[in-house]
């Protein structure tokens, strides 16, 4: 089981020193908190695209390609990448770089965004959002698994003799994560496909996710990619430690208050009864956190959200220790000895999705070098 | 007269209450007008279940749900209610010349297809009858607006109106009650029993997602 931290990037004032860090302070401080999180052995670092202030994270790949030069293990991710707004040639092109230059070591994770003006700001109908993202994930779908595609479709203008580069590593696309919170459809998407679907489930209830989770599990049987205890779950989670639970309590209190999001609404404990926010001692978390599988079956990537609400840096960087070192393990032990043998243990890598292709005879162990799209000259293409 | 598939007998009745007193005149007007319906159903032979929300009881859950999304403690109990509900009551005192802000807030965390051909009584209470009128252009245009199947009759209960014969001379407040009562009643009986409408009810399956793209 993989145990990540993805951000949200927001630039917060601190509320207890009413101190605001400035966007460029804001986005070293995520490059310092993945390669922390590296450092430290958790699995995942994810970042969340935005488009708005105060959020800084507009171009992941851009970060996500500098953190694969600059860390060894972990797998970088997104939360989320929006499928609605971005061009699905893009999206093909940039990952697919990503993929290559971070030699696999990467997934990402499709999400239509919440913030409504991103959609006419990007030339788009924010009640086109279920159609925008079944249409681009299909394209983008069709950019990797295909050398040369011909498409046609409602959203953007048509392609013909198209090849979207570089091709992906070893001839094996990425794995893809969708990310939904209250739209079936979406569940159905990452099943029909076979994806994996996660539920960040930081601001609901947690039956809510598992009620959407066992959706997607029995779609994902339903389209025969496996039993539905096979498919492929994440979940979103947010936590604050302190080795004695009273100080977590009044650390993290003023932050909470003060939250974007939830802020100034419910109180601190009433949240943590009804989401999986657990302020308190590493031994709450594990409690806590050890028993969603009861819920939502075994699954393979818990994230948390770390570094929001004005945390400071250093505080963040305890976090990530407390949790690397006190909790993940144990969480970890505790899911590997409760995991039926048939069910995976992680999602998949790229070295697993290697070995998939290749048992299955899609991909070959030596891909020769055989240029057909390029090179060709247009007067080429227009004699013939 | 009831059709084929009317067979079931037993409707179910929410009654929306957004009085902040206790106890308040708007409650005593939501189970007046309960009370009044419940009689004419049971004169169709149809037995009503009858549940009462007093928005007062979660307030706070309210406001907490426009700021953090979802439904906590009794309020997901409530929500699910009036979804399931086959006819609903809604009373609020006027404030300002309309509904009570907490009586919108209520109504804003409903999901927008709530009350979809939902028959919908409303009432409201006030200081003086010259609030009344509040019904037909706040209450009235709100509903509508839900697309809910709202009954001819609004009723207005005046501090007045709650005096021996019912204040009004011509139309008193128990023949308006009784009224709006039938109304609701004939409404309720003529529909289907609602069943409730779950999230994965109606899910496209992926084939109708993508043709539809």
């Amino acid at each position: 089981m993989q145990f990540g931290i993805f951000t949200v990037g927001d630039v917060t004032t601190d509320p207890t020193t009413g101190r605001t860090p400035d966007d460029t302070e804001r986005v070293r401080a995520m490059l310092t908190i993945a390669q922390h999180a590296d450092e430290a052995g958790l699995d995942v670092f994810a970042t969340g695209e935005h488009h708005n202030p105060p959020f800084v994270p507009s171009s992941p790949t851009t970060m996500l390609g500098y953190l694969a030069g600059t860390t060894k293990n972990i797998i970088l991710s997104t939360a989320t990448t929006l499928i609605t707004t971005n061009d699905p040639v893009r999206l093909a092109e940039e990952y697919a770089m990503l993929q290559v230059i971070s030699d696999g070591r990467m997934d990402l994770m499709m999400g239509r965004g919440n913030t409504g003006p991103v959609y006419p700001w990007f030339g788009q109908d924010i009640r086109q959002g279920i159609p925008l993202a079944i249409e681009n994930y299909a394209l983008l779908r069709r950019l990797w698994e295909e050398d040369v595609v011909d498409w046609q479709g409602k959203f953007r203008t048509p392609l013909q003799g198209f090849t979207s580069t570089p091709r992906p590593l070893d001839g094996v696309p990425p794995f893809v994560w969708h990310g939904s919170i209250r739209s079936p459809e979406i569940a159905e998407q990452a099943a029909f496909y076979g994806d994996g679907f996660l539920h960040n489930a930081i601001f609901w209830p947690l039956e809510h996710a598992a009620q959407m989770v066992n959706f997607y599990r029995q779609r994902y049987e339903h389209h025969g990619h496996g039993q539905a205890d096979q498919a492929i779950v994440g979940l979103g989670g947010q936590v604050f430690m302190n080795k004695n639970s009273q100080d977590a309590v009044t650390q993290f209190r003023p932050y909470f208050d003060n939250a974007p999001v939830y802020g100034h609404g419910p109180a601190m404990e009433d949240f943590m009864r009804d989401t999986p926010l657990t302020v308190g001692s590493p031994q709450q978390v594990i409690d806590r956190y050890g028993k969603f599988r009861e819920q939502v079956g075994h699954y393979q990537r818990q994230m948390f959200l770390m570094d929001h609400a004005g945390l400071p840096l250093k505080t963040v960087l305890e976090q990530i220790d407390i949790l690397a070192t006190e909790v993940v393990p144990v969480l970890r032990a505790e899911a590997e000895s409760a995991r039926p043998a048939h069910v995976p243990a992680d999602p998949p890598s790229h070295a697993s999705r290697v070995a998939a292709a290749l048992a299955a005879g899609t991909v070959h162990e030596q891909v020769v070098a055989e240029d057909t799209f390029t090179g060709l000259r247009a007067e080429d293409t227009l004699s013939s | 007269m009831l059709g084929k598939g009317f067979t079931m007998s037993t409707r179910s009745i929410v009654v929306i209450s957004a009085g902040l007193s206790q106890p308040s005149s708007t409650r005593l007007l939501a189970d007046r007008l309960a009370d009044a319906t419940v009689t004419e159903l049971a004169a169709r032979g149809i037995t009503a279940n009858v549940e009462h929300v007093e928005l007062r009881d979660t307030a706070h859950e309210v406001v907490n749900m426009t700021l953090s999304g979802f439904a906590s403690g009794p309020l997901k109990d409530v929500l699910e209610k009036v979804a399931a509900a086959d006819g609903v009551i809604a009373v609020t005192p006027i404030f300002s010349a309309s509904y009570s802000g907490l009586f919108k807030s209520f109504v804003d965390i409903l999901d927008k297809d709530a009350l979809v051909g939902r028959p919908v009584l409303v009432g409201a209470t006030g200081g003086t009858g010259r609030h009344s009128l509040a019904l037909e252009y706040a209450l009235r245009p709100l509903f509508a607006y839900l697309r809910a199947d709202v009954a001819g009759t609004a009723v207005f209960a005046a501090t007045d109106d709650w005096a021996d014969g019912g204040g009004d001379d011509v139309n008193p407040l128990p023949q308006r009650i009784r009224r709006a009562g039938r109304e609701l009643a004939e409404m309720v009986a003529d529909r289907e029993p609602s069943a409730p409408v779950g999230l994965y009810d109606a899910v496209p399956s992926f084939e109708q997602l993508l043709g539809g793209a």
